[in-house]
């Protein structure tokens, strides 16, 4: 039952993206009855999310910047 | 890294980086404005190239990303001139409003306004998405690769161990460390 605190960062980063188990999840909420310092780490890291979620984040598609490095290129030439 | 900047009196271009750096940050406050993924691949590309072409003109005051916001800035503002110039001519056969108690209103009146996207809260999540680009290129570059394929690409971690060729762990651990100091960087004005 009981985790290291290596392990409890990891599934707190892995229920960030809904990856971890619920058994995973029930460790990690065993972990932070002893252990403050990976409580708040974690929710730190769950505001991250919810910060991320809210500024709606968008990256240009890979394939596009490929293309338009190609672009650039021949015109830097 | 701001501080360090402010220091330097001249900056430098640097075209050869700029997708790298850049495009992300740019294609970002495109996508915002236009709500079309075609149209800001399209303008950034055009800013990208208009950069070029007045590299000249780039007096150095400026970081590069500032200038090159600006000049996506007009892009944006130019997109909009000209796609409410082709709303207003179909419109001019049709009746000015409506409403008979608007009776006279001009057209330009009646088109949206693509800035007035309901006040504090947009500029609010504006900065803060702002903010986050910043940290997330301070992030040494593959961490940054790898968050924003998970974060904001919403990846699964197989796609992304196949694309860059590392196993589940590598992804966790780079997963960790890009969080951590993003939470680090953020840390001061968002949390």
């Amino acid at each position: 039952m009981k985790i290291s605190c290596e392990e409890a960062s990891d599934i707190c980063n892995k229920s960030q993206y809904k990856e971890a188990s619920i058994w995973q999840i029930v460790k990690l909420q065993f972990h932070f009855v002893y252990c403050k310092v990976c409580k708040k780490y974690s929710r730190k890291n769950s505001q991250l999310t919810s910060l991320c979620k809210k500024a709606d984040l968008h990256t240009m598609p890979s394939n596009e910047k490929e293309a338009l490095k190609r672009s650039l290129e021949e015109k830097f030439q | 890294m701001g501080l360090l900047k402010g220091q330097m009196p001249t900056h430098e271009l640097h075209p050869e980086t700029w997708v790298d750096q850049y495009a992300d940050y740019l294609y970002n406050y495109a996508v915002v404005r236009v709500s079309d993924a075609e149209i800001a691949k399209d303008l950034v590309q055009e800013t990208f190239f208009a950069g070029l072409n007045s590299a000249k003109n780039y007096k150095g005051d400026a970081a590069e990303r500032t200038w090159l916001i600006a000049i996506l800035k007009r892009k944006v503002i130019d997109h909009y001139r000209k796609i409410n110039s082709k709303k207003g001519k179909a419109e001019v056969r049709m009746n000015y409003s409506t409403q008979t108690d608007a009776e006279g209103d001009w057209l330009e009146e009646q088109v949206a306004d693509p800035f007035d996207k309901g006040g504090d809260e947009t500029i609010e999540n504006e900065e803060l998405g702002i903010a986050i680009q910043d940290c997330i290129s301070k992030l040494p570059k593959k961490q940054g690769l790898v968050f924003k394929m998970k974060t904001i690409q919403g990846m699964s971690t197989e796609d992304i161990c196949n694309e860059l060729g590392i196993n589940p762990s590598n992804l966790w651990v780079m997963i960790h460390r890009a969080r951590t100091g993003l939470m680090g960087c953020l840390n001061q004005n968002w949390f």
